[in-house]
């Protein structure tokens, strides 16, 4: 199978998907002549032409909104924002529109777009461009949002989500664009809504989403090699839907979860998950659920103090540690 | 009232003209073969096709004021009567036959009557949510009706019955919806604010105010990406300019050459704000379009050939050349900004919203226009009248008839995936209330 980075994964659903489907279009800053501020789009332009690949002014209220139009009247837009923290200023597009005109029109209209572009922090460029908004939209029924953590789950959501006929938020990682994987050839789907266990264990379950995941599986091969615990890794994939039949079936087996996440601790996606535990796994539990997310503050610029502020291996050996 | 206008609006003069010039040599530059845009000035005269005598009219008494704002000139002084016979002869107007004519003020009456039939169950309280009555403006959405071709799209925002009874949206699934049937349009998911129906090209019903803006850029969007013989009407309050995202939506409109009119429809007053306390003009609104290199022009609403003959002739070259272009439409609204506005009688006085319903009424002016024309008598108005009654009463009681929306339906039609059981709507879970 070939190997791809995940970038080249996402440009590869694209191609795909633009191939496939005359009203899919692509659409946001740079995306076209500059070939997408991360290349995620490069090539595109050149291959499918101006009126599949556009270029659009710094306005991501309107060309959010734009997006929706368009979706309502059947078109399938990607919508590229540079950074996912961009969205602040075209939310009332993606909430009140995006999310809430299927309702609000019993059902008369839908809105299948795809908004997509990086939500993460690490990268040293300060809190404005570190957001990571998964739980503020997944917190607006009416909305999908879907997080991929390796190349061969950002092609199949991705080519699932521009089909889909919802709108899906799709957030990916700068951090993760340059990341190796196999990758199949042409189009294949992975269902929203389906979580994957990325590593089997039986001591614990670590409960993650995008690069959090990564982070866990590092964590995992400490945590079998310096101290004989199996680590569970369960990957998310997608928020909303959210799979919670695959969460409880491995805490059920695990007896203990970490969550580990990169959003903030507040209301954030694993305040979810938590609550879901409490719920129903309470019988299950040997101890409590623990969690290790983004420190609660604003990204920090200072570069060694970010780094404190996202989650890492050592962070989640030392919570899984004290679980025990 | 003071007028605090005239001295920004002065300052400010010259400041398009420079912008103008280098974006205009942008164009050009782009589009070597095509002449530099024109000065928006000249094109005015060449949209409004008759020159609006009427419009004139209005503003006279007001120049020396400020410009075209005609709920100034009405304040000003007593504002004549407005004819309906320098536009008749436009080329929207010219040949139409008797029985549309008629039918147009069907609409206008039918519109009137549901929202009075409305308005009485709303003030009974059986009725909840916010009421934005239109009353004053029908002729702006009979007319945008009356001259859409099977492929224009509309869009408005929350003072939207109006625009859905004239697309063609029956009263009783209207009037259910105010009354938060499961009968209603919106299956009483949406209510008074938000009435669609994309089988009549009619989307919304918005209820942020703007937020439906770019949501009309992308309607004309994709007539253009589909090659559709259509274009989009997009329309907005004098308040509604001032949002940002507005100004956003002119520069693509532009950029992109889409086929679309912003309508602003220019009551005066957004809630109890009057235009001259939000906005900074110049001669209009609509003239902001010129820093985006937009068309724009100014016509008045309350006649509907004058309405017709503007709106006709921006509609017309948004189809054929695939441009935008900003129509800002006076008119007025009689009751407050909703039903709910207690203050809807001070921000204004009482005499003013008098001398629009005696002088400007759209209605009770195509009414004595048309039986100038003698292609309606009063017996014929009266029965068209007491039609529009009946047919609103019924629909009241037809909505107060109506069973409430079950239950199950809160969780309908949030996902299409989750409604039509599709494979992608049955993996994973979808809602989190237990
Ligand atoms: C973003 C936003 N801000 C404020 C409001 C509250 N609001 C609703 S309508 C309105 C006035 C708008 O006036 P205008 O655009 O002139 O339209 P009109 O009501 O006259 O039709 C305001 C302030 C809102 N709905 N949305
Ligand atoms: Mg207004």
């Amino acid at each position: 199978m070939p190997v791809i980075t995940y970038r080249q994964a996402l440009n590869d659903a694209f191609a795909e998907e633009l191939t496939r489907d005359e009203n899919v279009f692509l659409m946001g800053e740079e995306v076209a002549q500059y070939n997408g501020a991360y290349k995620v789009t490069e090539g595109l332009w050149e291959r499918f032409g101006s009126k599949r690949v556009i270029d659009t002014p710094i306005s991501e209220a309107a060309f959010l909104g734009l997006g929706v139009g368009a979706a309502m009247m059947g078109l399938r837009p990607v919508v590229e924002l540079m950074f996912w923290s961009f969205a602040y200023v075209g939310f009332d597009q993606i909430i009140n529109n995006a999310g809430c005109i299927r309702y609000m029109s019993g059902g008369l209209i839908n809105v299948p777009m795809v908004v997509r572009g990086p939500a993460n922090g690490g990268t040293n460029v300060g809190a404005t461009h570190s957001h990571t908004p998964e739980n503020f939209l997944a917190n607006t029924p009416g909305l999908k949002v879907v997080c991929p953590a390796t190349p061969y789950d950002a092609k199949g959501l991705m080519i699932a989500s521009i089909r889909d006929n919802d709108t899906v938020c799709f957030m990916e990682n700068t951090l993760l664009y340059g990341d190796l994987g196999e990758v199949p050839d042409g189009a294949y789907t992975i269902p929203l809504g389906v979580a994957e266990v990325k590593r089997e264990g039986i001591d614990v379950s670590l409960i993650a989403h995008g690069r959090a995941v990564l982070t866990c599986l590092a964590a995992a091969e400490i945590l079998a090699a310096e101290h004989g615990i199996e680590a569970e890794v369960v990957d998310l994939r997608s928020i909303r839907p959210l799979d919670e039949e695959t969460i409880l079936n491995s805490v059920a087996k695990t007896h203990r979860a970490v969550l580990v996440d990169e959003n903030k601790p507040f209301c954030g996606v694993s305040s979810q998950i938590a609550a879901l535990l409490a719920e129903h796994a309470f019988d299950d539990l040997d101890a409590p659920v623990l969690r290790v997310t983004a420190l609660d503050a604003p990204a920090i610029y200072s570069m060694p103090l970010e780094k404190l502020q996202l989650p890492d291996a050592q962070a989640v050996v030392a919570k899984v540690l004290s679980s025990f | 009232m003071a007028r605090t206008l005239s001295l920004p609006s002065k300052s400010k003069k010259t400041a398009p003209k420079k912008v103008v010039g280098p974006a205009a040599s942008k164009v050009a530059a782009k589009k070597p073969a095509k002449p530099v845009k024109k000065a928006p000035a000249k094109v005015v005269s060449k949209i409004v096709v008759k020159k609006p005598v009427t419009t004139k009219a209005l503003a006279k008494k007001s120049v020396a004021v400020r410009a075209t704002q005609p709920t100034a000139t009405a304040k000003a002084a007593a504002p004549s009567k407005v004819t309906s016979s320098d536009f008749s002869k436009s080329p929207f107007n010219a040949s139409l036959k008797p029985a549309q004519k008629v039918g147009f003020l069907r609409e206008m009456l039918r519109i009137r009557r549901f929202e009075q039939q409305a308005l009485k169950y709303y003030n009974q309280g059986i009725m909840g949510g916010f009421l934005h009555l239109y009353n004053g403006q029908e002729s702006v959405a009979a007319g945008t009706a009356s001259l859409m071709n099977g492929h224009d799209e509309i869009i408005t925002a929350y003072r939207d019955h109006g625009h859905a009874l004239a697309v063609g949206m029956g009263m009783n699934e209207c009037m259910a919806e105010l009354f938060g049937k499961g009968t209603g349009c919106s299956k009483g998911k949406g209510g008074s604010m938000h009435f669609f129906a994309p089988d009549k090209h009619y989307w919304g019903g918005h209820g942020i105010v703007a937020g439906q803006t770019p949501l009309g850029l992308g309607l004309a969007f994709a007539i253009k990406y589909k090659k559709i013989n259509g274009c989009a009407v997009a329309f907005l309050g004098d308040g509604a300019v001032n949002q940002g995202v507005f100004s956003e939506c002119l520069n693509m409109a532009a950029l992109w050459d889409l086929p679309i009119v912003y309508v602003i429809e220019n009551n005066g007053y957004s809630m109890g704000t009057s235009l001259e306390r939000s906005s900074a003009v110049n001669g209009s609104l609509a003239k902001r379009a010129e820093g985006f290199c937009v068309e724009w022009a100014t016509c008045g609403g309350f006649d509907l050939y004058e309405l017709r003959a503007n709106l006709g002739a921006a509609m017309e070259r948004a189809r054929k050349e695939s441009k935008p272009m900003v129509l800002e439409v006076s008119t007025y609204r009689y009751y407050g900004h909703s039903v709910a506005d207690a203050n809807a009688k001070k921000y204004r006085a009482p005499e003013e919203i008098e001398r629009y319903k005696v002088d400007y009424d759209p209605i009770t002016l195509w009414q004595n226009q048309l039986l100038k024309e003698k292609v309606v008598t009063q017996a014929q108005i009266e029965k068209i009248d007491a039609e529009a009654k009946a047919e609103a009463a019924a629909a009241a009681e037809f909505g107060i008839a109506s069973p409430w929306p079950t239950e199950e339906s809160i969780f309908e039609d949030i996902y299409h995936e989750v409604d039509h059981k599709t494979e992608a709507g049955q993996t994973g879970r979808f809602f989190f209330s237990e």
